[in-house]
């Protein structure tokens, strides 16, 4: 009798596990980026791409407008391709873009600027990567959408689009 | 202040600082040991050389010279990359069977060699 009690508890423990792992096969195990909506954005300080002055995040949300934080380098292929995309989203006027200028080299990046146009209101250098990283990004281009209040509204990875383009632009519909 | 004075001056500042950067270059190696290289193929942040990994190490020693926790600092690469970024994970109602199950095997294995053991000595 208490033999078979306690094959009983090793049979169903053995067939607990067994369907635990089955479902852990079927599960997608690549990784997902965490986006964080409804999330306020971590704070960030950074120089001034044009005038060296240290800049604090709190001090670039202060209209009502829609903020669009764009990571870019003059080096990334990708960031060229988004520019024109850019460009065309900096005529709204309720959306203000912030460039975060990523391991750069200064005079390279001020070429691209002057080469492609400036759709940025304001453009931090993030000299060592820390300030993408406080912004949770993985890589370059990435694009955060937030609110006056550093809410994160949209992330976009990679290049954006003329997709991406429309769906910024609806939220200040 | 004579010149031997000095030179032990210098000396003992220079043991200060170095251990004192040892021991935050420490730190920075154990944290980043315990971070997942989010873009890596199974690679820690210590381990890899990619571009979000050494902004990572930068990152972690920035916050430490800061005088930031060691539990701070993980708890703020948690609330940009998600738990995922963490290597061991803490104990919460999402892994309550991934810590106890190891621990309940253990004592039901030991309670059946218990068992055995003074079965056969009988």
């Amino acid at each position: 009798m208490k033999k078979n009690t306690l094959f009983l508890i090793i049979l169903i423990f053995t067939i607990f596990c067994f369907i635990v792992l089955l479902k852990g096969l079927s599960k997608d195990n690549s990784y997902k980026p965490n986006i964080n909506f409804g999330k306020k954005l971590s704070s960030f300080e950074g120089k001034n791409f044009f005038n060296d002055q240290l800049i604090n995040s709190n001090e670039l949300f202060n209209e009502n407008k829609i903020y669009v934080l764009n990571i870019w380098a003059s080096w990334c292929a990708p960031c060229r391709a988004e520019h024109s995309v850019l460009m065309e989203l900096k005529k709204n006027k309720l959306i203000e873009i912030i460039g975060i200028n990523y391991k750069d080299n200064l005079t390279n990046a001020k070429k691209f600027v002057d080469e492609y146009g400036n759709p940025y209101s304001e453009i931090l250098i993030d000299e060592d990567g820390t300030i993408a990283i406080s912004l949770g990004a993985y890589g370059i281009p990435e694009t955060i959408v937030v609110d006056k209040n550093q809410i994160i509204l949209k992330k976009f990875f990679g290049a954006i689009s003329n997709k991406s383009l429309n769906e910024i632009n609806s939220l200040t519909k | 202040m004579s010149k031997s004075k000095f030179i032990l001056l210098i000396i003992f500042c220079f043991f200060i600082f170095s251990s004192s950067s040892k021991s935050s270059d420490d730190l920075v190696n154990k944290i980043s040991k315990n971070i997942r290289c989010l873009i890596c193929q199974g690679q820690s942040v210590y381990d890899s050389n990619s571009e979000f990994a050494e902004s990572i190490k930068l990152l972690i020693k920035k916050k430490i010279d800061e005088g930031v926790s060691e539990k701070n600092i993980y708890e703020y690469l948690k609330n940009q990359y998600g738990d995922w970024i963490v290597y061991e994970p803490e104990f919460n109602k999402n892994t309550f069977f991934l810590w106890t199950i190891p621990v309940f095997v253990f004592v039901i294995g030991g309670w059946v060699i218990f068992r055995k053991i003074k079965f056969f000595k009988l």
